[in-house]
């Protein structure tokens, strides 16, 4: 088996607690630890129509994210729109395997707070600053919903 | 963290059985999740229980792959498969996949009907009432003022809440299966009355008369005010159920407004004040003849070719007047050999069209009148469509970008017109 040596380890240490460039408070949506790539949007999102749950590809016609997949990142976006099947489509994401890992929004609506339920990852909202003004798609988030804290490593500084 | 009564705390811990508690702690993550304080008790669910395609299930494989599995593990959001009794509200199951007669018309395959029939027996077995139609308020469950509901798809919400004046969020498919088996819903959102109030303003200055202007007038409206609350004010005329149908589907669609007030209209609206309760906040919009106009050229923007190979209508689903006016212009003319004129409506009220004579005009004429769906939602239009029209500003919002198709809106009369000539000449006048 594999030893690391223990300047390796220091290095490791080292990345892992490098402080945050940024921190910001909300509220739990969901529980849960988790980390990840940012996928940022500053439209509100469909479900039923507007996401394709074979590939957790965002489709509407006309969305700035129309064409991308939000499968195995941290989905920051303003909240959920449209039909009352949204919960359901995310809910299949996590069937087929293409689930955001987490989620932060800010407008709590059913269809999201439901969404984010069923698809069980960290989710977080009512923020003490605006995650869309912070994060931008490409920076590494951490979201420890328990604890009410998201840091956010910014692309740029690493 | 949500409150919980004895009762409830009762059912989470499995005295009503394993299905109640399994319902519950989702509806206990759930309302958490939003913030919720209580439950409210709700006698009044509308959802799609347990219904699946069959490649759903086939997720579920290794626990059945059936109705119990895709219920317990998909519906109730639960770790393990267990037994699910007969419902304990007033459940209704809203559109279905596919007409159950007319599916071959439609394009389903025989393995895919069978998926739908099995679903639909268990559904029944369930105690669930077979509405299949997403206006269950045309189809026998009519909520009164105040009763407090959980009910999913966006047009009937806005309706229930709006012009009933019933509560209900827009709920998913999880919180009402859920609420089927524990009778609650988080008491959040439209449970609550200061909730309910409106946010902003829209000053109707061109006359709002006929479905087509109402239709219109929604789908600005939710352009224009997103998913809050708009107070409309104005020259909104002749009121019926029909128009408010069409104004809200259109007004949840282009924005996801899931309820709105139009003074001395709808019933939480006597006043101005009394729509906003307390003093008028919010943006103020105008609706004018620019606005109209501009509505108009969005709603046909994915118009290019005259020449109309299908006319769907129904959306949301026909009720019998709409119907019987349909007929009539209908009676003495035929469809067009280059085009296809399908009219959905729900099981309850195709039976009233039959009875009243109106399905045979239709069928005479070349129409085929059917139930539990539309194209939007079973994704099936008449082979080798390119170009449809709609009197619905909801369908031509949704179905040619889920299909790839051109689109016209307009008037039910253009629609009938085009239906029979295969040329559309629907315009603004």
């Amino acid at each position: 088996m594999y030893q690391p040596l223990a300047g390796e380890i220091e290095l490791m240490v080292t990345i892992a607690i490098d402080a945050p460039d940024v921190r910001i408070r909300g509220r739990k949506v969901v529980g849960g630890v988790s980390e990840g790539e940012a996928l940022v949007t500053s439209q509100t999102i469909s479900g039923w129509g507007g996401v394709n749950p074979m590939k957790g590809e965002v489709i509407e016609s006309h969305h700035e994210l129309r064409g991308v997949s939000f499968a195995n990142k941290i989905l920051v976006f303003p909240g959920a729109k449209g039909s009352s099947g949204w919960s359901g489509i995310f809910h299949l994401t996590r069937l087929t395997g293409c689930a955001p890992l987490g989620m932060l929004y800010n407008t709590t609506t059913t269809k999201a707070a439901l969404g984010a339920v069923v698809l069980r990852v960290p989710t977080m909202t009512d923020f003490d600053s605006n995650p869309l003004d912070l994060i931008e798609t490409g920076d590494w988030v951490r979201i420890d919903a328990d604890a009410g804290e998201v840091q956010i490593w910014k692309r740029q500084a690493q | 963290m949500v409150r919980l009564t004895d009762d409830e705390s009762a059912m989470r811990d499995g005295r009503d059985g394993a299905a109640v508690a399994k319902a519950m702690d989702l509806l206990i993550r759930y309302a958490d999740a939003l913030g919720a304080e209580d439950f409210v008790y709700t006698n009044n669910v509308a959802g799609v229980p347990g219904s699946s395609p069959q490649w759903v299930k086939d997720y579920y494989a290794e626990d059945g792959g059936d109705y119990r599995a895709v219920f317990s593990r998909f519906d109730l959001d639960s770790d393990e498969v267990v037994d699910v009794p007969r419902m304990n509200a007033f459940s209704c199951h809203l559109q279905g996949g596919m007409d159950p007669e007319l599916w071959r018309e439609q394009g389903m395959s025989e393995e895919a009907f069978v998926n739908f029939a099995t679903d639909e027996r268990e559904v029944a077995d369930h105690g669930i009432q077979v509405l299949k139609t997403c206006t269950p308020y045309l189809a026998g469950n009519v909520p009164v003022m105040g009763e407090h509901c959980a009910w999913m798809e966006s047009s009937a919400v806005v309706f229930c809440n709006s012009v009933i004046g019933g509560r209900t969020n827009c709920e998913g498919r999880e919180s009402t299966s859920a609420a089927m088996l524990a009778n609650r819903v988080p008491d959040w959102g439209f449970h609550k009355d200061d909730y309910r109030r409106a946010q902003h303003s829209i000053d109707v200055q061109v006359p709002v008369d006929t479905i087509r202007e109402w239709g219109m007038l929604g789908y600005y409206t939710g352009s224009a005010v997103e998913d809050s609350i708009p107070m409309l004010d104005g020259s909104i005329t002749a009121p019926t159920l029909i128009k408010h149908k069409h104004f809200g589907a259109a007004a949840a669609s282009s924005g996801g407004v899931e309820m709105y007030h139009m003074v001395g209209v709808t019933p939480e609206a006597a006043t101005r004040d009394h729509a906003f309760g307390g003093p008028e906040q919010g943006e103020r919009f105008t609706y004018g003849q620019e606005e109209r106009a501009a509505v108009y050229e969005r709603l046909n923007s994915i118009g290019h070719s005259h020449d109309v190979d299908y006319v769907m209508l129904g959306c949301p689903h026909y009720s019998i007047d709409q119907i019987a006016d349909a007929a009539r212009m209908l009676e003495g003319r035929r469809v067009h050999e280059n085009c296809a004129l399908w009219i959905f409506t729900s099981r309850a009220v195709k039976a009233t069209a039959v009875a009243s004579g109106h399905e045979a005009i239709l069928r005479k004429a070349g129409a085929i009148l059917m139930t539990d769906t539309c194209s939007a939602i079973s994704q099936a239009v008449p082979n080798g469509t390119k170009v449809a029209a709609f009197d619905s500003a909801k369908q031509v919002h949704y179905l040619p970008a889920m299909m790839g198709i051109e689109g016209w809106f307009g008037t039910t009369q253009d629609c009938i017109d085009a239906a029979c000539t295969s040329r559309w000449q629907g315009r603004l006048n």
